[in-house]
């Protein structure tokens, strides 16, 4: 199963990525978690027919799922990775069989998570993330019922508009704090970001002329479950509170970089202040800290879909130029559009970030607030070993189990490090990112004993 | 435990045609969804018990993250049940707390 190029994630960093390296002559292997290729932007999109209140950006990545339909490329569904060795290859489970694939050359798209939302009782059955709910709208042609939208984001006001469309809209809109007049001087002076702009607006519009209750500047935000398993959200807008019954509350604060896989291999990483993420440290062609390694898409930095796109193409480009199939020149003709494409899809992104930044109680949420899902550790426990010595994540692992159950991390590392920042006085940029080890998903170990003995290991 | 279903089908959504077993109570799925959608469509209740406490969770993320849609399929303990799709005749077992060393068949 050798192939010139491994390319993780089957979305549209990945397959831009995919089709732009088997046209300049390299065998790929594309892997994927998924049944379908998409990715979670365009989930199922080669599958359904007839989702028209989707909207037209949806159906867009039918063009790249049909882009795979190349010789060169072959496309395994269903692929977990979970280490990538610098001897071996790609390692990878299915089934409960692991499999390994070789590979010259390397490229990370696996894209990005929700920011996770933690405040009392965003545990409880019935609180999911808006993501999830459109991911149930893509692939199972489900709406969410009674629903309420909360946080902040462009993503609320797409998810808010669809389940318009779908005959299902939401109860009320709840707004978390947003700086749109404070950012407005990061608006792009070229006219590059309008049609996106125009489309937020009249999803805006669509929300206001649906005649949903729309609050703004809300915060402690607290969830609990009412006697016949409705949700009832408390929260406040300045000094009035608020208390609203829902079937089901939605959260969304933007998302942040899946940085698990390219953290475990030990690359460089760097902390985004504007997203308030880390993301690993790349060149502006995707190319990671070990040079045979890529990264493109969210994974690498939060652009969105065009700009992943955009980037796929060029980590292709460059890596076709290390195989030695095409020489400077040729990269960096057929570059220059692709930049241009980035720029304009990355234009509107500055003013994004500050309008709508985390407000800081889900950086470092209420006591009571159980932060770790996994080891149900809650906030007060977190900034106590804090204060006694637990200054740093690995201590905090150590002490409360923090990130040791099966996310590994993935839904508590950001509150964790904002309550240790909060506790300690100290920047969050100095704090991680946490040490990642493989497996980056958990397998067991009579899979991995099948594998067979492994050469000698270095990290 | 079964409160009703915090979701209802979008408009033209496909017939749910696939019968799986939730702890012996069947549970209908549309063909291409996963199997935490389909307990999502089925109940608005808990799918799993947390080891440490023993509280009641639901599929939360449903991209592969957060874990908290384990469930036993088919006997497997510890399926990430929205990295599955639903397949006609599977048995699926919520997960009441840790599972035991030797769970798997």
């Amino acid at each position: 199963m050798s192939a010139d190029l491994v390319i993780i994630g089957a979305g549209p960093a990945g397959m831009a990525a995919a089709r732009v390296a088997a046209e300049g002559g390299l065998s790929v292997t594309l892997l994927d978690e998924q049944e379908r290729a998409g990715g979670q932007i365009y989930r199922n999109v080669g599958a359904v027919a007839g989702r028209g209140w989707l909207g037209a950006d949806y159906a867009r990545g039918g063009a790249l799922v049909q882009g795979l339909d190349h010789p060169g490329i072959t496309h395994q569904p269903r692929a977990t990775v979970w280490r990538i060795d610098a001897r071996r290859g790609v390692i990878w489970s299915r089934d409960g069989q692991s499999h390994v694939s070789p590979a010259a050359h390397v490229l990370i798209a696996t894209g990005a998570q929700e920011r996770p939302v933690p405040f009392p009782g965003w545990t409880l059955p019935g609180l999911m993330p808006a993501g999830a709910a459109q991911i149930l709208m893509k692939q199972s042609g489900m709406v969410p019922d009674e629903a309420i939208l909360s946080g902040a984001g462009p993503l609320l006001y797409l998810v808010a508009a669809q389940m318009i469309a779908a005959g299902a809209p939401p109860v009320a809109l709840v707004e978390t704090p947003t700086a749109i007049t404070h950012a407005l001087p990061k608006l792009p002076r070229a006219l590059f970001g309008l049609p996106t702009l125009i489309k937020g607006l009249g999803l805006i519009a669509r929300i206001r002329a649906a005649g949903i209750p729309w609050y703004r500047g809300a915060a402690d935000f607290r969830a609990e479950t009412t006697e016949d398993g409705r949700i009832r959200f408390d929260f406040t807008t300045g000094k009035q509170s608020h208390s609203l019954t829902c079937g089901l509350l939605l959260t969304h604060l933007g998302v942040i970089p899946q940085s698990h896989l390219t953290r475990s291999m030990g690359l460089a990483h760097e902390y985004d202040a504007e997203q308030g993420a880390w993301r690993p440290t790349l060149d502006p062609w995707g190319q990671s800290s070990e040079p045979h390694v890529f990264v493109a898409g969210d994974g690498g930095g939060i652009g969105g879909a065009e700009a992943a796109r955009a980037k796929g193409a060029l980590a292709a480009l460059a890596i076709l130029h290390q195989a030695g199939k095409l020489d400077a020149a040729g990269r960096d003709r057929r570059a220059a559009p692709l930049r241009r494409a980035l720029s304009r899809a990355l234009s509107l992104r500055p003013f994004l970030d500050a309008a709508y930044s985390v407000p800081s109680a889900f950086l470092a949420p209420p006591d009571e607030t159980i932060v770790c899902r996994c080891e149900e550790v809650t906030a007060g426990s977190i900034r106590k070993a804090a204060c006694t010595g637990a200054e740093g994540l690995r201590l905090m692992r150590t002490s409360l189990r923090t990130g040791m159950g099966p996310c590994q991390g993935r839904m508590c590392e950001t509150a964790v490090i904002g309550l240790i920042a909060e506790a300690t006085d100290r920047p969050a940029s100095t704090l991680g990112p946490g040490r990642i080890r493989t497996p980056v998903k958990p397998v067991t170990l009579a899979e991995i004993a099948a594998l067979g003995p492994q050469p000698e290991e270095t990290t | 435990m079964n409160a009703a279903s915090r979701f209802r089908d979008a408009p033209g959504a496909a017939p749910r045609s696939l019968r799986l077993m939730l702890d012996g109570v069947p549970v209908l799925a549309r063909p291409g969804e996963s199997v935490a959608a389909a307990l999502l469509a089925h109940s608005g209740g808990a799918t799993r018990q947390t080891p440490v406490t023993g509280a009641g969770r639901a599929p939360y993320c449903m991209m592969g993250v957060c874990f908290d849609c384990l469930v036993t399929i088919d006997g497997h303990p510890n399926v990430q049940a929205c990295m599955v799709s639903a397949r006609e005749g599977m048995v699926i077992q919520r997960q009441i707390g840790a599972r035991r060393l030797g769970d798997q068949p």
